[in-house]
């Protein structure tokens, strides 16, 4: 069904019970995220995807579009709500671009870049945080772990459909997990999804990396915003 | 091993949504959940080893290493430490060689300590191994520690008559349900059941929303979302199976009052979840209890026996073909974050209490991804009442935005601490009176979730939804109370019981909580104030749950009205430093350095080993 909603003041035709983040993005708004991966079910933990729908803050992530809806990305206010998201992810975990394989590649990273952070208004934690590095091919660096779960929910054992990335613990003690024997199983399509998937450096694939001169690599061809814009005209 | 282990997944039928009763029935027979026992459940259950230590591992009450044959349990509220918590835990760890978070070198005691169990009017209390004991005293605490060297076990100790562990004197000797003031909709005298639900299967499920509608219940578990419209959204879904809650989590500190209904009034709360799933059309349902009100088990399962054998729960209640509908009791494990409906449902189907993506809300896909109402203990009681007096006569209660009333657990500085009910317009003044408040200063509506008032600013402010709303749990403080230590207690609880699923709530609290330190420790200024304030607001318009857009209330709502308790911690900045900048501590790590390569070029030079 045909609706109408506003975006940014500007009436705006699509269809009922799109995801926000989309429409927004085919109408040349872009809203910045990193746990939603488009056509995959919500999964709504980074929230830096907050706007403003109706008057109240919503992850737009999580909304369908409905007629009438009146919808605000582009003001001060939320765009220094999201920032603040951001800087939240950066101090929490230890993010050493410079000597990060998914450098050039972060979703963090970009998002970081496009929402022009500089320093965190948080100070940084400095936490130390356990590397997993038994499984064969996946080594897990949870200093960047942002705590998407994409792993946990879209990776699954083609056998018996177990989890493969689990939580362990709550709040801020809680971290992923991987489960070496089944990680050992994973094919190696499914292993470099799974690095892909990852928007940080924390799943990384051994063997592979830093196989991408500077200034060639993703997000240096194109940036965040130019991708999520154009990759739905 | 295996074995046991074995026959407790068989008794659960392999149904991995019974993973929480099956790792408390592991944990009761070793103590703790050994590596061997995950094993068995994952290759038993079609789950990986790590996917069960999600569920585990999420729970306060489970533990994964030995941690003691009894396990101490010490309520570390506001409240108990207004009465004496501290000494009683120095009492525990001396008795017992056990320090806090940890058990004894043999094993035998280990000493925890855990959020508010839901009994403010009697702390300190503790639970050790499924019964609780209240009122601790240092005397008490090495009483029971001496009896349980003897050999005694706690229940022996907490139940000298060996009473029978499911009646109701049994509960009465383990805690005291003081209810002060009852009345008009709870606690009334015994209600004839039997010719109350008959009444109601005479109505058709349209005909009960209406009634439920008219009468205007709001939620009484916090949300205050209109029960009648819950139930409506829910009874309209096309689904066949349809499920009842009844959110026994009372999990904010300083509630007690569904602990009271539950002692008191069982058979309304469950009459209650009956009336429900007659409306929306259910056959099944579901109390979610909380661990730390295990010692009601029993008693609660006997009651709901009785209803059985009356005929009002079970197959073909009172011989209608066409209605069957029976209750379970799930235990939780230590969350409260599991209060939320959504985590409930979550723990419900044996997994880690992450609150779900809304939408869909439960209504819609609830527990096993099936249309379900959730409700408050209280709520499903104040249903039974009002189909027993009549919509009208409960819509004529409180007032025009507030209709009925509603239950206060009330703690702190005053001379009675009980259960209230309040009829909603009343003020804070006048049930402070009531209660007996002594020299009242700051009150704490609603738990650490809800907000903190000044007496002097507030107290005429009348209980309701568009003024003083309240979900049931009110502290007093006077001036003797340090308000700001209090902040910082409780947004410690919030770092504890986050979920940890989204940015603002699992990062943003532990900052909210340092800032707090900091000015405590006198060390802030005023832009610590202003970051509070944003940082807070942030975390409020931004997390993903109830826990989250609540978690900032206790600043948020203290900075409003005691800023002056605030302004007197701060200090000036000296240039353009943060007071909180400790420059020596800064350089310390470069000093040290230093001085050590100082030594090293001083020393004799030695052969460098490769
Ligand atoms: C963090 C959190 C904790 C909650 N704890 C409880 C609780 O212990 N008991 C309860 O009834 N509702 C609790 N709620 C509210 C429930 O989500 C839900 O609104 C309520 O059970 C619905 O019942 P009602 O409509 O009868 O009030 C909590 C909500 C949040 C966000
Ligand atoms: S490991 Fe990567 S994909 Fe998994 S939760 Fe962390 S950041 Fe997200
Ligand atoms: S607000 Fe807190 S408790 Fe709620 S989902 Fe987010 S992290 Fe979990």
């Amino acid at each position: 069904m045909s609706i109408q909603i506003t975006l940014d003041g500007r009436p705006v035709s699509t269809q009922a019970g799109a995801n926000l983040v989309d429409v927004a993005a085919e109408h040349g708004v872009y809203i910045p995220t990193l746990c939603y991966l488009k056509g995959k079910p919500c999964l709504g933990t980074c929230r830096i995807c907050s706007v403003s729908v109706n008057g109240r803050i919503a992850a737009a992530c999580t909304v369908s579009v409905s007629d009438g809806m009146i919808v605000a990305v582009d003001e001060p206010a939320l765009a220094d709500m999201r920032k603040a998201l951001i800087e939240m992810l950066f101090i929490e975990g230890n993010h050493n671009c410079p000597s990060c394989e998914k450098s050039g590649r972060c979703d963090l990273q970009a998002v970081g870049y496009d929402v022009g952070m500089l320093v965190p208004r948080f100070p940084y934690r400095f936490t130390p945080h356990q590397r997993e590095v038994g499984a064969e091919r996946i080594w897990l660096e949870r200093d960047r772990c942002i705590f998407c779960q994409r792993c946990v929910d879209y990776i699954h054992d083609q056998h018996s459909g177990q989890k493969i990335f689990t939580i362990k613990g709550r709040g801020s003690n809680a971290r992923i997990e991987i489960d070496k024997t089944l990680a050992d199983q994973m094919s190696a399509e499914q292993v470099r999804e799974a690095a892909e998937l990852c928007p940080v450096g924390c799943i990384i694939e051994k063997g592979v990396g830093f196989n991408r001169p500077i200034g060639e690599r993703k997000f240096e061809i194109k940036s965040v915003r130019q991708r999520a814009l154009e990759d739905d005209v | 091993m295996n074995k046991k282990v074995l026959s407790i997944v068989k008794r659960y039928q392999a149904d991995k949504t019974r993973l929480l009763d099956m790792l408390w029935e592991i944990q009761r027979q070793y103590d703790y959940i050994p590596h061997g026992a995950i094993l068995t459940l994952a290759d038993e259950l079609n789950l990986s080893v790590n996917d069960i230590r999600e569920t585990s591992s999420f729970y306060h009450f489970f533990h994964m290493r030995p941690a003691g044959k009894h396990r101490f349990y010490l309520s570390n509220t506001v409240i108990a430490r207004m009465n004496g918590y501290q000494q009683v835990l120095m009492a525990l760890e001396q008795a017992t060689g056990a320090t806090l978070g940890s058990m004894d070198v043999s094993g035998t005691f280990g000493v925890y300590d855990t959020a508010c169990i839901g009994l403010s009017d009697q702390e300190p209390a503790m639970l050790i191994d499924d019964v609780v004991f209240t009122r601790l005293t240092v005397d008490k605490v090495q009483w029971i520690i001496a009896q349980l060297q003897q050999g005694y076990s706690a229940a022996e100790i907490a139940n000298p008559q060996q009473l029978p562990t499911h009646s109701i004197a049994y509960v009465d000797q383990l805690v005291e349900t003081h209810i002060c003031q009852a009345g008009p909709v709870f606690f009334q005298q015994e209600t004839d059941y039997h010719r109350l639900l008959q009444q109601c299967l005479t109505h058709d499920p349209d005909a009960v929303i209406k009634t439920v509608l008219n009468a205007r219940l709001q939620g009484l578990g916090g949300a205050g979302f209109s029960t009648g419209e819950k139930w409506r959204l829910c009874r309209e879904t096309a689904s066949q199976t349809k499920y009842v809650i009844g959110n026994a989590d009372e999990g904010e500190p300083g509630t007690y009052k569904d602990r009271a209904l539950l002692i008191r009034s069982p058979k309304e709360v469950f009459l209650g979840m009956i009336i429900a799933a007659w409306a929306i059309g259910a056959a099944q349902g579901i109390l979610y209890l909380r661990a730390e009100y295990i010692y009601l088990k029993q008693f609660l399962e006997t009651e709901l026996q009785q209803l059985r054998e009356a005929g009002l729960l079970g197959r073909h209640i009172l011989g209608r073909e066409d209605f069957s509908f029976d209750i379970r009791i799930q235990m939780g494990a230590g969350a409260y974050i599991c209060g939320d409906e959504s985590a409930l449902l979550e723990s419900c189907e044996g997994k880690r209490g992450t609150p779900r993506v809304k939408p869909p809300f439960p209504a819609q896909q609830g527990y096993l991804g099936m249309p379900t109402t959730v409700n408050n203990v209280e709520t499903l009681a104040a249903v039974t009442r009002l189909m027993e007096k009549g919509a009208a006569w409960y819509a004529g209660l409180g007032f025009a935005t507030s209709a009925g009333s509603r239950l206060v657990s009330v703690s702190g500085d005053c001379a009675r601490p009980g259960i209230y009910e309040v009829e909603w317009g009343l003020t804070l003044n006048q049930l402070l009176e009531q209660v007996g408040a002594v020299e009242p200063w700051a009150i704490q509506v609603s738990g650490p979730s809800g907000e903190c008032v000044a007496v002097e600013l507030s107290g005429e402010r009348r209980f309701g939804y568009d003024d003083l709303v309240c979900n049931g749990s009110l502290m007093i403080f006077n001036r003797s109370r340090d308000l700001l230590d209090i902040v910082h207690q409780f947004m410690q609880f919030f770092v504890t019981e986050s979920c940890g699923i989204c940015t603002p709530c699992r990062v943003g609290n532990v900052e909210l909580r340092q800032k707090i330190e900091r000015i405590i420790a006198g060390k802030g200024c005023q832009q610590d104030l202003d970051d509070l304030l944003s940082w807070g607001e942030i975390i409020r318009r931004t997390s993903r749950c109830g826990l989250g857009a609540t978690s900032p209330n206790p600043i948020l709502t203290t900075l409003a009205q005691f800023n002056q308790l605030y302004q007197a911690k701060l200090i000036a900045s000296q240039g353009t430093l943060l007071p909180s900048f400790d420059v020596k501590a800064a350089l310390q790590g470069h000093e040290q350095a230093r001085i050590k390569v100082m030594q090293i070029e001083s020393e004799p030079s030695k052969e460098v080993v490769k």
